[in-house]
């Protein structure tokens, strides 16, 4: 075991994990405080048959990545929140256009360029809503090093065989903090790469409405076919025939929504008898989880529920918490997002309250533990 | 050992806070058989500004939740404005090491003062101010405990460039020796 652990930053694992899913193709621009994941996929992608590509902008960048999936190569970005906000409008074109790849948002403080060395939560719902137009979102929230690697290797899974960009969103704290981590060995993770068609190149349909997810073509392989952000019909080919329309924009929402088990993940301790529920990610959830353990030690009722998965948002797990605790307290690096989430899942059925920070300091463990004493 | 060790290195950008706090979590993780988990926080300037970067360590298998400090074992500060702003998380009985050159108004608290001239140290005895974070590290290891001369030492020597070897070694070792005799005072 020793061999094989490394000291590393949560970045650095997060371009670990890429590599191992398979990514072959980067465009970026760098932003602090993901400017590591550019770094070392452009010393590594090079070495592994892949191409790095620095853009002259964020918004080129998202589109240099979609058209890098849809050559065939699965494709990663990574950026903060000015970038991610200049990402929106290709990141809609790519739900529509079906495409797969992978967005890192490492969270600093906001607006704007706000505090770019300062840990942030602030854009969760920005990667729900960031782009116009009702579209499928999938965002995974990892908090740990090793589970950055993780979950951008599921990342890169749940894209391929959706169809669909997926976000990765993690805050500075994680992102620049070192753990030491091992690196799975081939095979140790699953890693899922997408279908191909194996139709005649005549007969293939990008969007054949007779599949939830029709298989992409790679283009170079002899499959031509029309991508736009216009609604369109199987062929790929605009069109103006509104039940063509209807069938599109409610299957990109149905693929995800009839999969849901498949994409939520949430890590759960101390929820078997809580009556105090805690719902958090990324640093904060660490916190959280020192606060529950803390807890514990006084025969608080505490327990952590830690969604990997917050977008689609974990209604399920959500509601059975509202049913069994009298409060769910939702620490969050952000003036109230998640907390109205949880307020709508648990309607009415407990107390939900908010902890909320924007100072650029993480939510302190104190901070946590003052208000599961007040409500133990 | 109890749940965490908690260390934070304090100073000024550019004088390798973070580096020392890296090379502090590899001895303890990689080459001993410690958990632990490094932080920092910083400004957006590379030179200058206040620089800290905390370590947390636990033992194997235990899990670190919170990866900043909360009741510090041990910090270094090497220059005034990061002694006066961080030094006030430093628990009953723990250590605070200072520059005793650079850190003049030394704070008053139930913790216990370690003062030696580390950058002067580094710029006189081993020809190089770039090394005062390793005479550092060989004090903190000293004063502490929590990983062994040999552990740091191999993190140390993996760390540094083949040419500086020999520098980062005296570095060390004059932590060390001179954090073995300044022990006995306290």
């Amino acid at each position: 075991m020793a061999a094989k652990k490394k000291l590393m930053q949560g970045n650095e694992a997060c371009a670990e994990g890429a590599l191992y899913a398979g990514c072959k193709f980067y465009a970026g621009y760098p932003i602090t405080p993901s400017t590591e994941v550019a770094e070392i996929m452009s010393v590594e992608l090079p070495k592994r048959g892949g191409k790095f590509i620095q853009m002259e902008d964020e918004i080129a960048s998202m589109a240099a990545t979609i058209g890098g999936s849809l050559a065939g190569l699965k494709s990663l970005t990574a950026t903060s929140g000015p970038g991610f906000s200049l990402k929106q409008e290709a990141l809609g074109y790519a739900c529509l256009t079906e495409v797969p790849c992978v967005v890192i948002n490492v969270m600093r403080g906001g607006p704007s360029t706000g505090y770019p060395t300062g840990p942030s939560q602030s854009d969760i719902m920005q990667a729900k809503w960031g782009t116009h137009g009702d579209h499928p979102a999938i965002a995974l929230t990892p908090a740990y090093v090793q589970e950055i690697l993780d979950e951008t290797v599921r990342a890169f899974n749940l894209s391929e065989k959706y169809r669909t960009p997926v976000v990765v969103l993690y805050d500075e704290i994680v992102g620049h903090m070192r753990e030491p981590i091992t690196i799975p060995e081939p095979g140790d993770l699953e890693v899922i790469d997408r279908a191909k068609p194996d139709c005649d190149p005549e007969d293939y349909k990008p969007y054949d409405d007779k599949h939830l997810i029709a298989p992409l073509a790679p283009f170079g392989e002899g499959y031509r076919f029309h991508v736009t952000g216009l609604n369109h019909k199987e062929d790929g080919f605009p069109t103006n025939d509104s039940e063509m329309i209807d069938i599109n924009n409610r299957r990109i929402m149905q693929k995800i929504d009839d999969n849901i088990d498949d994409i939520c993940k949430n890590d759960e301790s101390n929820l078997e008898d809580a009556e105090i529920g805690i719902f958090a990610v990324g640093s904060t959830s660490r916190s959280a989880k020192f606060s529950v353990n803390a807890a514990r030690k006084k025969s608080i009722k505490a327990g952590l529920l830690r969604p990997l998965t917050i977008w689609p948002f974990p209604d399920k797990a959500v509601g059975e918490l509202a049913e069994k605790c009298k409060v769910i307290i939702v620490p969050e690096l952000n003036l109230g997002q998640m907390v109205n989430e949880v307020k709508r899942v648990a309607a009415g059925r407990c107390e939900v309250v908010g902890i909320h920070r924007v100072d650029g300091e993480p939510i302190k463990p104190a901070q946590i533990t003052e208000l599961i004493e007040k409500y133990s | 050992m109890a749940d965490r060790y908690e260390i934070r290195f304090s100073g000024s950008g550019g004088q390798g806070m973070i580096l020392a706090g890296i090379i502090m979590a590899e001895a303890a993780s990689i080459f001993g058989d410690k958990n632990a988990a490094q932080s920092q926080s910083y400004g957006p300037e590379s030179r200058g500004g206040a620089s800290r970067a905390e370590v947390i360590i636990a033992d194997a298998g235990v899990d670190i939740d919170y990866p900043k400090a909360t009741a510090i074992d041990c910090m270094l500060a090497l220059t005034q404005t990061a002694c006066t702003s961080y030094y006030s998380d430093v628990k009953k009985d723990g250590i605070l090491l200072i520059d005793e050159d650079e850190v003049t108004d030394i704070p008053e608290g139930d913790f216990k003062v370690v003062k030696y001239p580390i950058l002067r140290a580094a710029r006189e005895d081993i020809g190089k101010s770039i090394v005062g974070n390793i005479i550092s590290l060989g004090m903190i290891t000293e004063l502490t405990g929590i990983v062994s001369r040999e552990e740091m030492e191999n993190a140390v020597l993996s760390r540094v460039p083949k040419p500086f070897l020999e520098l980062n070694k005296s570095a060390l070792t004059l932590g060390f020796e001179k954090a073995s005799a300044l022990k006995k005072e306290l």
